[in-house]
């Protein structure tokens, strides 16, 4: 199918993006990587009378390091999180996800503000934000604020997002020398959408967890942490009987909707083992 | 640098024109804001060797290059491309970049139909452009957004495999 018809406008600064959105009536979208975007233009899911082209706005680009965080620009694309070495180096976790997103050519096109906008729950992205205990920048008609990942994913494709707001960058705490890191998916072909994936930071002493946070994708109408299972390891090494212990309380932490593929205790199981071999990683010092 | 021109909202089918330099041509064309790049390649500069598939990204029939990097010509609008830099498969045909990879596919019958051939070979070309010698696996998850229906893969893969070594047993890349 083909896009419905609309007016298109390319924003060369924040300012002008802001402005076009709000003199369209809020009837607009704005585009970066576009690589959800477009397909839901062209099946007709979306028909917004504008779009407003952001890619070529350089303050929502680059990658640098702010204060205790990692500023990750919201134009940065998924390629650039494999080949960026701050990222690899104080975003280790983004690194290792990335090359699960889709297909080489999705990865050198979409952009990680707008996979963390799209808020897409069986994305990896938006999931690695919790994980990571980022804050989000955004900015709209009433200027710029942070919001934690955690406050940020709301429901099924929504978030703190406003219309007419959109993701400046996000803000990762850069990763520190007794910290550990894990991701892994499960998909029935690469690329595919994952059919349940997790990522996990770990704060140690030693073999003793300190703190961490797991946060789950394709489990729910949005990424999901997992604080009861976080609460269990807390205090403790990752031993045989501690990670059994915490694929027990994943049960009360997740519960996967119905669908005719992938029947809830499926994906429930799938999320045990995955948690099960990720937090054995993690206790070999991944 | 213009800001918002709220005329335009008036007729979202108005054209607009965009340049841009296809396989080392400038060119200028009128394209509708709607219109994707893949058709604009295949309508208005009649560059066919692109291919329109499911046009939401999941075949990869219709990969080209924009500048330098393998992209879905149905998941971007041609305007978004103005000022690129544009290379399909008549571009790298006509350069002789891929023509090993061509042989190879011929001579493994790496393809039935051909619909799918244009995008193996721009994913082909960017992973042999990034990796001097991929293992199976590798060139398997580089292909893993390319669909083939008739082959099965497997001479696919071994056309890539082979060529990936002759590249590096003579000395470099073509």
């Amino acid at each position: 199918m083909k896009a419905r018809a609309f007016s298109y406008f390319r924003a060369a600064t924040i300012d002008q993006a802001l402005d076009a959105h709000a003199r369209a009536g809020d009837d607009a979208r704005f585009i970066a990587g576009g690589q959800s975007l477009v397909p839901a233009l062209s099946l007709r899911l979306q028909a917004p009378r504008l779009l407003i082209d952001i890619t070529r706005i350089g303050e929502l680009r680059g990658v640098r390091r702010e204060g205790g965080f990692l500023r990750i620009g919201a134009l940065t694309r998924h390629c650039e999180m494999l080949s960026e070495p701050l990222i690899a180096e104080f975003a280790p976790l983004l690194h290792a996800a990335a090359p699960f997103i889709a297909h080489p050519a999705i990865r050198n096109r979409g952009t990680f503000g707008g996979s963390v906008a799209q808020a897409d729950p069986a994305s990896e992205f938006p999931a690695m934000t919790l994980a990571l205990d980022a804050e989000i920048e955004i900015i709209g008609p009433s200027g710029s604020r942070r919001v934690k990942a955690d406050d940020f994913f709301v429901d099924l494709f929504e978030t703190a997002l406003q219309p007419g707001e959109l993701i400046t960058a996000v803000f990762v705490p850069l990763f520190k020398a007794d910290q550990r890191f894990a991701f892994d998916e499960l998909a029935r072909r690469r690329g595919d959408y994952a059919l349940v994936g997790c990522g996990m930071l770990a704060t140690c002493t030693g073999e003793i967890i300190d703190d961490i946070r797991i946060s789950f994708f394709s489990v729910g109408n949005t990424p999901t942490r997992v604080k009861g299972t976080e609460a269990t390891l807390i205090g403790s090494s990752l031993g045989a009987e501690r990670i059994a212990a915490a694929q027990a309380a994943l049960a009360s932490d997740l519960a996967p909707p119905d669908s005719d593929e992938v029947p809830p205790a499926m994906r429930l199981h799938l999320a045990r083992v995955l948690l099960g071999r990720m937090l054995g990683r993690l206790g070999e010092g991944a | 640098m213009s800001g918002f021109d709220e005329s335009l909202l008036g007729d979202a089918d108005e054209t607009v024109r965009v340049r841009f330099v296809v396989n080392g041509r400038k060119v200028a064309c009128e394209v509708a804001p709607r219109e994707t790049l893949v058709d604009c390649l295949r309508n208005a500069l009649e560059l066919t060797g692109t291919h329109a598939g499911c046009e939401m990204g999941a075949c990869g029939a219709c990969l080209v290059q924009l500048d330098g990097r393998a992209v879905h010509s149905c998941l971007m609008f041609a305007v978004q491309a103005d000022g690129a830099r544009i290379d399909t498969i008549e571009g790298f045909t006509e350069s002789g970049v891929i023509a090993d990879l061509q042989a190879e596919f011929h001579r493994r019958n790496a393809l039935q139909c051909g619909f799918c051939t244009p995008g193996m070979l721009v994913s082909a070309h960017e992973l042999l452009s990034q990796v001097t010698r991929p293992s199976r696996d590798e060139i398997r998850d580089a292909l893993s957004g390319n669909y083939c229906r008739c082959t099965g893969y497997e001479a696919i893969v071994d056309a890539i495999d082979a060529v990936a070594r002759a590249r590096s047993e003579s000395g470099g890349a073509t």
